[in-house]
């Protein structure tokens, strides 16, 4: 019987693909190990699905981490979505409209401007790059108080162009990416052919190099995407008006209702869970969709094709 | 998954080390003729770069040079503004808070991201792809939410955290006060972007050539081995990177502490991290001139911070 399990172990690990060879053992401890971690970053998650199936009642009376007798999501969600006037419909949409707003109009310009740092010699060149880059370790403070000035004089503050306008141009890691995957992703001899055949720089971009950037392009567009979904701190400062309030502001303004308002808070404390459990689900589920277009930027190795 | 498939996306996860050492005959664009279309292809970023960070910049260091008065309106005060900031006893507090935060929850943070990132690289592990998700699906959560959530999680009132500690019948520490708030803090972002300083480093360890292991595995060393003594030492460049990016972003604290200042008012006061100062400052205060040369003051700091963690690190590579 042994001889057997140890003849069969044997053939499959030679029938097994070259590159396996070497593989060691799977360990299980580390694996058990890792799943703990895994809990640690999942359990908060599932504490909100939890906490958004449950009245406020049951948020008190119940355990955390397990369902109570009752559920109330879909309550919940109705009113999340009818409190304050159906406020909250109004911010995801807002969220929406300035994340894919800034995500389109900044990739398009760190795509054209990454492969034109990468692929073109001009005077300043390193130097302009360098510069961008050093405008990563600038505090969003220092950038976002002289913005909220300028803005305010140009009458832009309290409009979505005081939140598209500059996260679609400070964005500096989106050009560095597209540099670097311009440099190795585009063979300088198609563009040396594409000349010969008489096409303009432009119309080669266009037409043939950029589609080889595509997989940056999807990873920086997601990136941006995220970025600007999840952005407090410059729609704090530029908006007044709660119609135009993304849902990190919506949601922060909800809380900070909840915990001033004493006795009465017990109200907006399932619509701040439930608003918070909605308003990350777009992401996530975008997270696991689109996973190959992050896993292809950043995971570059373990894409087998 | 030959390795010549993957070469030009290998390189492109490894950001580090490779500024300032391209070959210049790897432009496509040679000699002048072309140089004007490499102008047009950067102008459009650099135009609005320029409109939405150089000027704004060099708008905020003009009138940090100036002081708001009640009679005379806007006086030149030269760099009056920055020797108040720097002995500023509310800002050096502040500066104190986040440098503690940095040596507390980054060094923390950092070595956990490199075990996993290992760990998801060695092949020891089973579910590999369902952990890594797991483990980076927090990145996904704006800061805000993980900081509302926590706040939930840390509460008295109905927190699981308190309601177990109910159960064994203690009294659960006080996430909320003045002594752990900066820790409850540490722990929030750990939990947000332990994921994905693993993700850039688990590219780079995706990028090496994997021959390298092959010779380790054939002079006997096993997967711990092989971890520290060849993959470690080539993965210095995205760890400065990620330290980088750290130094930046504990410097800036602002969203959580923000967050969680609606729970805890007195122990979130308006100066707990420089950033929250300039912004009470600012958008409190009036105080535009003084909160400008703050967060200017704030800027050297970082950029002194990341300077000389490069410096550093540079250095010991070199001896």
């Amino acid at each position: 019987m042994s001889t057997t399990t140890a003849q069969r172990e044997t053939t499959g690990a030679s029938a097994a693909p070259a590159r396996r060879r070497n593989r060691p053992k799977r360990s299980t401890i580390l694996t058990i190990g890792m799943v703990a971690a895994a809990a640690y970053f999942l359990l908060p998650l599932l504490w909100l699905v939890v906490a958004s199936t449950k009245t406020t009642g049951d948020l008190f009376s119940t355990f955390g981490l397990w369902f109570a007798g009752e559920n109330n999501l879909f309550t919940n969600i109705a009113n999340t979505f009818k409190a304050d006037d159906g406020a909250f419909g109004g911010w995801l949409g807002n969220s929406l409209l300035y994340a894919v707003a800034s995500a389109l109009g900044g990739t398009f310009l760190a795509a054209l401007g990454g492969y034109g740092f990468a692929k073109y010699r001009f005077r300043g060149n390193q130097a302009m790059f360098m510069l961008v880059l050093g405008a990563m370790a600038v505090p969003s403070t220092a950038l976002a108080i002289p913005t909220y000035l300028l803005f305010s004089q140009a009458g832009l503050t309290d409009t979505p162009w005081a939140i598209i306008l500059p996260s679609m141009a400070s964005h500096p890691f989106g050009l560095y990416f597209m540099r670097i995957y311009a440099d190795s992703a585009v063979p300088d001899s198609l563009i040396e052919s594409g000349r010969i055949d008489g096409a303009g720089d432009f119309r080669i971009f266009f037409q043939v190099t950029g589609r080889l950037l595509t997989p940056a392009l999807a990873t920086v567009m997601l990136f941006m995407l995220v970025q600007t979904w999840n952005n407090y701190f410059l729609p704090l400062i530029m908006l007044n008006d709660p119609d135009l309030y993304p849902v990190t502001v919506g949601l922060a303004n909800w809380q900070g209702q909840a915990s001033s308002s004493g006795g009465a808070s017990g109200d907006y404390i399932p619509l701040v869970v439930t608003g918070s459990l909605v308003s990350i689900l777009p992401l996530i589920i975008a997270f696991l969709f689109l996973q190959r277009y992050w896993t292809t930027g950043l995971v570059s190795g373990s894409v087998k094709q | 998954m030959s390795t010549e498939s993957t070469a030009p996306r290998a390189q492109a996860a490894l950001p580090v080390g490779r500024i300032g050492q391209r070959g210049r005959a790897n432009k496509g664009g040679k000699g002048p003729r072309y140089a004007r279309t490499g102008y047009l292809f950067v102008a459009p970023f650099m135009i609005g770069f320029t409109a939405m960070f150089l000027v704004p910049l060099a708008y905020a260091a003009w009138f940090s040079l100036f002081r708001e008065q009640m009679i005379g309106g806007n006086v030149f005060v030269g760099l009056d503004n920055y020797t108040r900031a720097f002995t500023d006893p509310q800002l050096i507090a502040g500066l104190g808070r986040v440098a503690l935060f940095f040596l507390i929850q980054v060094p923390l943070m950092m070595v956990l991201a490199l075990f996993f990132a290992l760990a998801l690289d060695s092949a020891l592990l089973r579910l590999s792809r369902t952990i890594r998700l797991a483990i980076f699906m927090p990145y996904a959560v704006p800061s805000v939410v993980a900081a509302l959530m926590w706040g939930f999680l840390y509460g008295p009132d109905f927190g699981p955290l308190a309601q177990l500690a109910d159960r064994i019948g203690a009294a659960a520490p006080d996430f909320l006060g003045a002594d752990l708030m900066l820790g409850s803090i540490a722990n929030i972002v750990t939990w947000e972007f332990t994921g994905y300083n693993m993700i850039l480093l688990y590219a780079a360890l995706r990028a090496i050539p994997t021959e390298l292991y092959e010779a380790a595995a054939v002079d006997g060393a096993g997967p711990w081995r092989t971890a520290w003594s060849i993959k470690i030492p080539l993965l210095r460049p995205a760890i400065v990177l990620c330290m980088v990016f750290s130094v930046i972003g504990s410097f800036q604290l602002f969203n959580e502490p923000s967050i969680m200042r609606t729970l805890a008012p007195n122990v979130i006061v308006a100066d707990y991290t420089p950033n929250l100062y300039a912004y009470n400052l600012a958008f409190v205060g009036q105080e535009y001139n003084y909160a400008a040369a703050v967060s200017f003051v704030l800027g050297f700091v970082i950029m002194a911070g990341s300077y000389l963690f490069m410096l550093a690190t540079n250095r010991r590579s070199r001896s």
